[in-house]
């Protein structure tokens, strides 16, 4: 794992939580959506918040197709949860706000969470899919020759 | 009834985002590391191959159906109930699925690490 990729699960991180957090500040503004009348949801498109929601999830998404790319499933999701625990810090630290004991053994369950899953391989190694192909002509070969 | 509802709900969502994951994470393994590939062949070479990926587009698909499936549940729970039910049970998923879909070396350690974020997450949404 090089810097640069941990740079984009940061961006993973950071973009997610933006991107939640601006849409539902968003649709507060906008409202409750009435259950027979869903098409009104497309006029949230007009709020602003709702607008750098979408951006900032569009932001996630290339950041997470780009963590998978060079990461398993099974490393980026439990190493992406470290967002709970800046979401819980930030708003002890900057808005202040109470946290219980319950929420702090919450933060202590996802860092273990995440340090467990970190210190192991992002990536798990398969063969080459032409290697099997490989041997197989090799086997075929072989049995050939033994005909 | 209500609860019946909900809790099909949930797992409807935890199903569908899961299978969105794997099959995301499947055309990702397909396509190879972005930045390398961006740095041999060019960004153009590199949207071509990801915008011609099927599994993406399937699992832009499952996404789509967990993210209105999560609207529904929402308009019959409380976001307390749906939130940390479907993000925590998601991480179980996701691993099965990545053990028997994606043959990852989902090993011991990748087991606690899921188990301790999803119980964190528990913890830490309803409080």
């Amino acid at each position: 794992m090089t810097i640069r990729k941990y740079l984009v699960l940061l961006c993973v991180v950071v973009f997610g939580s933006i991107g939640d957090t601006f849409l539902a500040r968003g649709m507060k503004e906008v409202g409750a959506i009435d259950v027979h009348h869903l098409a009104h949801v497309f006029s949230a498109l007009g709020n602003p918040w709702v607008v750098i929601g979408i951006f900032a999830l569009l932001g996630f998404m290339s950041s997470y197709m780009i963590a998978l790319s060079f990461a398993d499933l099974t490393y980026v999701l439990p190493a992406t949860a470290i967002g709970y625990v800046f979401m819980a810090l930030l708003s002890r630290f900057w808005l202040h706000e109470y946290i219980s004991a319950q929420r702090w053994l919450g933060i202590v369950f996802i860092t273990v969470g995440v340090g467990l899953v970190a210190g192991g391989p992002a990536l798990t190694e398969h063969p080459p899919a032409n290697a099997s192909d490989t041997s197989e002509t090799v086997e075929e070969e072989t049995v050939e020759e033994r005909v | 009834m209500k609860t019946l509802y909900t809790w099909l709900c949930i797992i409807i969502v935890v199903c569908t985002a899961a299978a969105g994951d794997v099959f995301i994470a499947q055309a990702m393994r397909r396509i190879g590391d972005l930045g390398e590939l961006r740095r041999k062949q060019g960004l153009v070479s590199v949207l071509t191959r990801v915008l011609s990926s099927g599994a993406l587009f399937c699992g832009i698909f499952f996404m789509a159906l967990a993210f209105f499936s999560n609207l529904v549940g929402l308009s019959w729970a409380d976001l307390s109930l749906m939130g940390p039910a479907s993000a925590a049970l998601t991480f179980v998923t996701n691993a099965i699925g990545a053990k028997f879909f994606l043959d990852e070396n989902v090993d011991k350690r990748r087991w606690f690490a899921t188990v301790f974020v999803c119980l964190g997450v528990l913890l830490l949404t309803t409080s």
